[in-house]
């Protein structure tokens, strides 16, 4: 097994093809879920990026910032590792499937792994970092009170799974939080707090 | 009834239940919005100037021999500022299990030290492997199974010739992992000689001396090396070591005269660092038409990796040991990854090996477990703890009120007419959870700063925020008034966090500290008072003459002090009544409904009952058993290593495919801890000290689940984790499963 996949979006043809067609975020799509056929049918249209690194510029938490990134780059690890935005985790080699890395892009909760940092471009991310305000969000405030979190490695991918739950459905019910978090895996055994935390938040209607 | 052990206490012994001021009650984390606020700094968060970034190359083979191995190109690819070969990186080594670790480069971005590691050139013999833990048979044809010599106590054929009934069966419990949600590594930095290892490790005080001599027998030129750890993504057992993947981090950080970090990936996390060892069983048991265990014959096999191993035959049969017994075990060699302690070490296969087989007895009897469980109370291990049978007795009371066991529960089978059955099963538990050898330094300053210092670290257990409430107990004062300084290696020397001993170690020295600084600091407040120091108590922020009005606030009290802060360095070396114990018990029962017709298990709902000396914070205590009974759920439902015969590797090692229960997977958990109010026994379990947690409410969950599953469904699924495929597989066997 080589360590190498490693924070590189699952991307089967991607990898081989060591370069990204494509400006549009469904051009990017289609060649993450490896459809090259598609991208190549924009390939006359589209400029083609990489294997260099370029610029790109990403609006986080309502500041804009730049970084240089070689396409294949994850938002999740441009945060992470070109820009010490760490709050995100990634504990599941970026197979998109473990929440800790979850952060809102344009309002809605995602996977920062499963994006491309390229593909990011525009769009309004909100990171753990950029919940609340003077004061922590009432979510964070909510987690340490029923204790929602042991080791803490996905407790800000929950956080943010959570404000974004309730941002969408802020009366959410037990089935509701059980289901609009099922995106998110803590090891260690916190859901019991999570979800009081979750639904406490609710009934405050914050 | 109970009949407690009475013991001279020591002087430092926890206030009684009615004096006691903050322990016991729900104190939060006094780190917790570090955590949800995505602020803490983990090894794996850190991005020190310079940073170059750190990847593995390993083994896809389970057995092979490299016979080249070439890393030119990975030197020569782009941004690559170090290659490092692990001492299986040579040609003609044997590679004895898959995610064995050979080379690490280190570049300027992750991604050139990924294309680095592509560019690598190795070739392989394969050999011929071995990685069923299962097939005993199989693995004694191979060459694979060590036989230990069996263990007998009392003489067990007269045992058998005495009982009414003897049941036979299989149980099995595949090997897990710890599957920590931060991977193994570190962050490493140099300053000179000098090297300070961000590790992410249970072991704070234990580990710069692995670097340091890692270091010295690489030649490296090293004076010293200082471990931090803040923050931990979990550990369970297998973060005690700096492992060869950090000597590789400092040694690539030395030689490129830059910071590196090296994490696992998710992959070689679940291969190479550490697992739980497998067990399998064949258990016979002689029991009376009362319920009575007298004669146990059981052999059992399973492996910890290349060297064979297994469980414990100390937990076959587990806590209950009919008077005649024989154990054998027969250790199978693997090419796998090898295990690391797994929380609760033995105890969580040695339950679910046996408990599912006494329950299996009970049902044979026709018999209620509970009744049968309490009627063999006589045999409960009482080496741990001298009242376990009277503390058990209890637990089973609160726990089947708990659940509602008069109404809930049914004889084996009779769990509904429809395709979903219901049922109730338990298990017993039992743990040591002594304290460690921990040290501290306190100081208590003019300005009434209260501060603590010791190598210990947080895993997640909240062990900054009890000691923080153990000083604040001692000195009156609210536990956020207390700064909490652990996870370095260069405070005083304070244990690894194993065996559930954190708690216990360092609320004991801190404990003491706080008394000792007490005492000084009564002695320079009580001339001002008119008092003598042994008339004063420090309640509420405030030192007071006891009985009287006559007080100073803290601050006014730590002014006197002078220019100079009270230092007081004290150490915790075994337990002292009062103080510190070990020795827990348990009880938890399932509540579970089975679909016959697609083989889905659903929890219900969950109780545990938890017995665990004094409570210091009864919130992370809780939490604790939450988080365990989680855990164990996931063992007991989805979660196991799965070994593919024909390449020998471990197809499931990524989070897609090694599954972990999710949020609303787990039902309704309810968690009682033994408390002063619980009586007799609660008052005596206070009075104890504290002992230790992380272990214990880990340990029930596969039997007791397995045995839900068999009351609701009328036959023993044999192993864990009760699949949908392993439930159909049971029901289409029948009743002799």
């Amino acid at each position: 097994m080589r360590d190498q996949e490693k924070h590189r979006p699952q991307d089967g043809g991607f990898s081989r093809r060591n370069f990204l067609k494509g400006s549009s975020a469904l051009a990017a799509a289609t060649a993450i879920n490896d459809r090259s056929a598609q991208a190549d049918n924009n390939a006359s249209t589209a400029p083609v990026y990489g294997p260099e690194a370029r610029q790109v510029t990403l609006k986080i938490n309502g500041k804009k910032q730049t970084v240089e990134v070689e396409p294949r780059v994850s938002l999740l690890s441009a945060l992470r590792d070109h820009l010490d935005i760490t709050g995100a985790k990634d504990a599941c080699d970026s197979q998109q499937v473990c929440g800790s890395c979850t952060v809102m892009i344009d309002g809605k909760a995602q996977y920062a792994c499963g994006i491309l940092a390229v593909q990011a471009e525009g769009k309004e991310i909100q990171t753990v970092e950029g919940l609340g305000g003077p004061q922590p969000d009432p979510v964070c405030q909510a987690f340490v009170q029923h204790d929602a979190m042991q080791c803490g490695y996905c407790t800000p991918g929950f956080t943010v799974a959570v404000r974004a739950l309730l941002n969408k459905n802020p009366d959410a019910t037990l089935d509701e939080v059980q289901k609009g978090l099922g995106g998110n895996i803590c090891r260690c055994g916190t859901y019991v707090g999570v979800t009081a935390s979750a639904l406490d938040v609710a009934k405050g209607g914050a | 009834m109970a009949t407690f052990q009475e013991q001279e206490r020591s002087e430092y012994a926890w206030p009684s239940a009615k004096d006691r001021q903050i322990i016991g009650q729900r104190t939060t984390r006094i780190d917790g919005i570090y955590k949800t606020t995505g602020e803490a700094k983990y090894s794996s968060d850190l991005n020190p100037a310079d940073l170059l970034h750190g990847r593995l190359l390993t083994s896809p083979y389970a057995h092979a021999r490299i016979t080249k191995i070439n890393v030119d190109a990975a030197k020569k690819s782009k941004g690559v500022q170090g290659v490092y070969l692990f001492a299986d990186a040579a040609v003609g080594s044997e590679i004895r299990w898959q995610g064995r670790e050979l080379v690490a480069v280190a570049a300027d971005t992750p991604e050139q030290a990924e294309d680095a590691i592509a560019a690598i050139e190795v070739e392989y013999e394969v050999l011929e492997h071995w990685v069923d833990e299962a097939d005993v048979e199989g693995a004694r044809a191979a060459g694979r199974a060590n036989e230990n010599e069996a263990q007998t106590a009392g003489d067990v054929d007269a045992g058998f010739a005495q009982a009414d009934k003897i049941i036979e069966g299989h149980y099995g419990i595949p090997t897990i992992t710890h599957c920590c949600w931060e991977t193994h590594g570190s962050t490493c930095v140099w300053d000179g000689r000098s090297l300070t290892a961000y590790l992410s490790t249970q072991n704070v005080s234990g580990t710069p001396g692995q670097f340091t001599n890692g270091l010295t027998m690489k030649d490296v030129d090293i004076e010293s090396t200082e471990v931090v750890c803040q923050y931990e993504g979990g550990g369970f057992g297998s973060k005690f070591a700096a492992d060869t993947w950090g000597i590789a981090a400092a040694y690539l950080a030395h030689e490129a005269g830059r910071p590196v970090k090296l994490m696992l990936s998710r992959a070689t996390e679940l291969q190479v660092a550490g697992n739980r060892p497998s067990g399998y069983a064949e258990v016979k048991i002689g029991i009376k038409n009362d319920g009575k265990m007298v004669a146990w014959d059981s052999v059992h096999w399973g492996t910890s990796g290349v060297g064979g191993g297994g469980v414990s035959t100390g937990v076959t049969p587990y806590i209950f040991t009919p008077e005649n017994t024989r154990r054998q075990q027969i250790s199978i060699s693997t090419n796998t990854g090898g295990a690391r302690a797994w929380r609760a070490p033995n105890h969580p296969q040695g339950c679910a090996l046996t408990q599912t087989a006494m329950e299996d007895a009970a049902a044979a009897l026709g018999m209620d477990p509970i009744a049968f469980f309490k009627k063999n109370l006589d045999i409960v291990d009482r080496a741990q703890h001298p009242d376990a049978a009277t503390v058990y007795a209890k637990e089973l009371d609160i726990a089947a009120d708990l659940i509602g066991w008069d109404q809930r529960w049914h004889p084996r089978g009779q769990g509904g007419g429809g395709a979903v059955k219901q049922g109730l099963g338990i298990a017993l538990h039992s743990w040591g959870g002594g304290a460690h050898p921990s040290s501290c330094m306190l100081k208590i300053r003019p300005d009434g700063g209260v501060e603590t210092y010791l190598g210990s670290q947080d895993i997640g257990t909240g062990t900054k925020t009890i000691i923080a409430m153990a000083i604040g107990e001692t000195l009156g004062l609210p536990a956020d008034a207390i700064k909490v300084n652990v996870g370095r290696s260069s405070y005083p020397v304070s244990g690894g966090s194993g065996g559930s001993t954190t708690v216990g170690g360092v609320s004991g020295s801190n404990r003491k500290a706080a008394v000792e600084a007490r005492k000084e600091l009564f002695a320079k407040v009580a001339p001002r008072l008119n008092a003598s120091a042994d008339q004063l108590e420090a309640r509420n922020g405030e030192i007071r003459v006891q009985g009287t009005d006559r007080k100073l606030d803290w601050k006014q009290a730590t002014g006197l002090l002078g220019v100079q802060p009270i230092e007081v360095m004290q150490t915790h070396r075994g337990d002292e009544p009062g103080l510190t114990a070990r020795g827990v018990g348990g009880v938890q029962i399932a509540d579970v409904s089975v679909d016959t017709e697609t083989g889905i298990v659903r929890m219900n709902k969950y109780v545990a009952v938890q017995d665990v000396g004094t409570i210091i914070d009864l919130l992370t205590a809780e939490s604790q058993v939450h988080g365990a009974v989680i855990m164990g759920i996931a063992f007991a439902l989805t979660e196991e290593q799965i070994m593919d015969n024909a390449t020998g590797r471990f197809i499931n090692s990524d989070m897609v495919n090694y599954k972990l229960p999710r949020l609303g997977d787990i039902g309704e958990i309810i968690v009682h801890m033994i408390q002063p109010e619980d009586g007799e026994v609660g008052r005596a379990e206070h009075d104890r000290g504290v002992v230790g947690l992380g272990e214990p409410p880990v340990i029930s969950p596969g039997a007791a689940i397995s045995n839900a599953v068999a009351n609701a469904i009328g036959v023993r699924v044999p192993t864990l984790p009760l699949t949908p495929d392993r439930v159909l597989a049971a029901l289409e066997k029948g009743g002799d499963a």
